[in-house]
């Protein structure tokens, strides 16, 4: 029975069966608690009765849950290590990586029911696997249960008039939504542990300074790790990017906020908006397939004009098929609304009486911007520039498919050069090796991506607080 | 001949621009059936109100009165309010400044403007005085902007406490100070016409007085229209008093006469504390 209800469903099964017990417990320490109430008028009682049967509840609820939660993690464990106790001795003998391949296939056998195959050995084992499974699981739902029912007689016990329910259901609140934060700050430092660890794994194999320092970046074919051509590429095209992003939202900003009226605010502000909600692969082929050929031809153009002026004898310009130009300026159109969009909140949040007191003194709109308004607003612009510079950096759908593969240091806008995103996605697709410098070259890369980004968003944070520390 | 004309006009100017001429007053501004409007919403229902030049008229009256609002019109600060319409004529100088030929911006360099709670640009003391004057092309030299900030700060009686910091932020000062920063700020522009949009509300008594103080030496140069709350204020720095109520002029007249003999009930209830 328990075992054809399957993996998954068997634990919505369980986990409506406790919500089921909790909301018992609920209703059994109200009651309760309500007694005590209509009993006599003279007992005054601390907390509400509601708060009570929230008490038992959760009681009721936690203790299982946890007992289930540990059992999703830890059950399939379990059975393979008594599995692996009871295997004859020329299986214990494998090496530990083999046993685990082995083990594996068991598993996978025994989940499919396809453990009927010609491997009298196999098969056995396979079986074995089932019944241990069961059994751990059987246990594991026991032992929930009997949590929730130990919790549950437990907490109704302590349901009494001068019971201070509400603290404990407050503090369980209170630990509950410090377990969520807990969880998302775990993942980043979980994450920031793994790039540091496979980084390390790298720099014991190639040095930190050739890696830093080095011109030559050719991963794929040749052990060549110097990274600095990728950090050219990838600050040049930002560059490019945040020259179109900076001013063009910037005075998008501007005019949103101090000139449009409201219907024209209305609907320009979320049009704008809708740039931030494109898919970045849709400008990713907007520029491979519209901007780099018309940079392309332009640059031809040039190189043919430049060359029958006599002013050069060889092209000026690189003119490839893809270029930083073309990754830039596109880059450029996407950052556009978080520019505009934060600038305008931070230009909004400038007082009005700011504004009044210029306008008051005979100060004409531009001027009141120029020197009111945004040296007002100043920092909190330049945060919204850093977190754009910052997306810019970290972008990759766009250079992949825009700015090319190859890694060279250019000052020509027109030849392709290529970024640490771009070679983070080449070194990890396709068939790789783990082990391989050439794949943990990619955690190095996006370690120093990690860092840089985190920089320009420190520096952002730190702006935008002193900034409120000035306005509030 | 012409020469003796001339210096006779300059003696004119020079004679009204000394500080005896105390009583010698004739309307500076003249407003006649002023209308004001938000959308559907009537704030100012046909007022006609002269102001006299270098005297401080005071305009009281409950929230709500529209008295902040006929203010603002005298300086045409409610343009920059998308919804707000006003008809009617404020004659200065012989032209009606809410005609359409007349520019907000050279009508606000003339009329300068004081706030609620002051408001210091995020500048230096010395950068919230100068920028009038910059924006205005008032000052030749470095020497001239110099005289002018120091000069406005002294007209506003801060000059002794701020000299030494000038390149200090506004925000730094006390709040009393700010807004005597901010009386400066106008003076700077060299206005003809000062408006006070209730100028003590945030403030303390000490820095209230303070305040009051100035305003009463101002009114020797300038006309001064001030807004408040206080009757006790009004009582004690102004010459003019017009009590307004749900958007009309109820009655206006000495602040002697308003406060003593009042000819209107709904005056007498309001000074009396009856109601507001």
């Amino acid at each position: 029975m328990v075992q054809q209800l399957g993996h998954l469903p068997m634990g919505w099964l369980m986990l409506a069966l406790l919500a089921m017990l909790a909301s018992g417990g609920f209703f059994v320490g109200r009651v309760q608690a309500e007694r005590f109430n209509g009993a006599a008028g003279s007992v005054r009682i601390h907390s509400r009765p509601n708060y009570h049967g929230y008490y038992v509840a959760m009681w009721t609820f936690v203790p299982a849950l946890i007992v289930a939660l540990a059992y999703a993690m830890l059950g399939e464990g379990i059975v393979r290590s008594l599995l692996a106790g009871e295997l004859p001795a020329n299986f214990r003998n494998m090496p530990s990586v083999e046993l685990e391949v082995y083990l594996d296939s068991i598993a996978r056998a025994a989940f499919d029911h396809g453990y009927g195959g010609a491997d009298r050995v196999f098969s056995a084992i396979a079986n074995r696997f089932l019944e241990l499974q069961g059994m751990v699981k059987a246990s594991a739902i026991g032992l929930a249960l009997a949590s929730a029912a130990f919790g549950f007689f437990l907490a109704r016990r302590k349901v009494a008039p001068g019971f201070r329910a509400r603290t404990r259901v407050e503090g369980g609140i209170e630990l509950f939504l410090f377990l969520c934060a807990a969880i998302a700050i775990a993942t980043t430092v979980g994450i920031v542990a793994s790039l540091l660890y496979e980084s390390l794994r790298f720099f014991s194999e190639v040095p930190f300074w050739d890696f830093l320092f080095g011109t030559r970046w050719n991963a794929q074919t040749s052990a060549e790790f110097g990274a600095l051509p990728l950090f050219y590429g990838t600050f040049m095209i930002a560059l490019i990017a945040m020259l179109i992003a900076a001013p063009v939202g910037l005075f998008a900003a501007i005019y949103l906020s101090e000139y449009a009226g409201p219907t024209v605010r209305a609907w320009v502000k979320p049009v704008l908006e809708v740039l931030a909600g494109i898919p970045t692969v849709v400008y990713g082929f907007f520029a491979l397939l519209v901007v780099a050929p018309a940079i392309r031809s332009v640059a031809v153009w040039i190189n043919t004009t430049l060359i029958s002026a006599g002013i050069t004898a060889e092209p000026l310009l690189a003119a490839q098929p893809t270029s930083a130009l073309a990754a830039g300026l596109v880059m450029g159109i996407m950052v556009i609304p978080f520019v505009s969009s934060l600038s305008d909140d931070v230009i909004n949040a400038v007082p009005q009486t700011l504004r009044d007191a210029a306008y008051a003194m005979g100060a004409t709109k531009s001027e009141t911007v120029k020197h009111v308004v945004l040296p007002a607003a100043l920092p909190g612009i330049i945060a919204s520039l850093l977190l754009a510079v910052s997306r810019a950096i970290g972008e990759t759908m766009i250079v992949v498919m825009a700015a090319g593969q190859r890694a060279r240091i250019s000052p020509d806008p027109t030849a392709d050069l290529t970024t640490i995103t771009v070679q983070i996605v080449a070194l990890l697709t396709g068939e790789t090796e783990f082990d391989s410098p050439k794949t943990l070259s990619a955690f190095a890369l996006g370690l120093v991506l990690f860092v840089i980004t985190l920089f320009f968003n420190l520096i952002a944070l730190r702006v935008v607080q002193k900034y409120r520390e000035k306005y509030d | 001949m012409e020469s003796t004309i001339t210096e006779s006009r300059e003696t004119i100017t020079a004679g009204t621009s000394m500080d005896e001429t105390e009583g010698l007053t004739y309307p500076r501004i003249e407003c006649k059936n002023i209308n004001v409007s938000y959308g559907d919403k009537r704030a100012i229902f046909d007022i006609s109100l002269p102001i006299p030049d270098r005297s401080v008229t005071a305009l009281i009256g409950p929230s709500g009165c529209g008295k902040s609002t006929f203010l603002r019109c005298l300086n045409r600060m409610n343009d920059t309010i998308e919804s707000c319409k006003v008809t009617g004529e404020i004659i200065m100088d012989g032209e009606n400044i809410n005609d359409p030929d007349i520019d907000p911006v050279l009508l606000r360099s003339r009329v300068g403007m004081v706030f609620q709670k002051p408001n210091p640009f995020p500048k230096s003391i010395f950068d919230n005085i100068a920028y009038g004057p910059r924006i205005h092309g008032l000052a030749a030299t470095r020497e001239d902007l110099d005289e002018m900030v120091e000069k406005s700060l002294r007209r506003a009686g801060l000059w002794e406490e701020v000299k030494d910091r000038l390149s200090s932020p506004g925000n730094s000062l006390s709040g009393g100070q700010q807004q005597r920063l901010c009386i400066a700020r106008a003076i700077a522009v060299r206005p003809e016409v000062i408006l006070m949009d209730e100028p003590c509300s945030a403030l303390d008594p000490v820095a209230t007085a303070r305040i009051e103080e100035l305003i009463d030496e101002l009114r020797k140069r300038y006309c001064i229209v001030i807004v408040t709350h206080s009757m006790q204020q009004a009582a004690r720095v102004s010459q003019r008093t017009a009590f307004f109520h749900l958007g009309e002029l109820v009655e206006m007249g000495d602040t002697d006469q308003i406060f003593t003999n009042p000819r209107e009930r709904r005056t007498e209830d309001y000074i009396t504390g009856r109601f507001g």
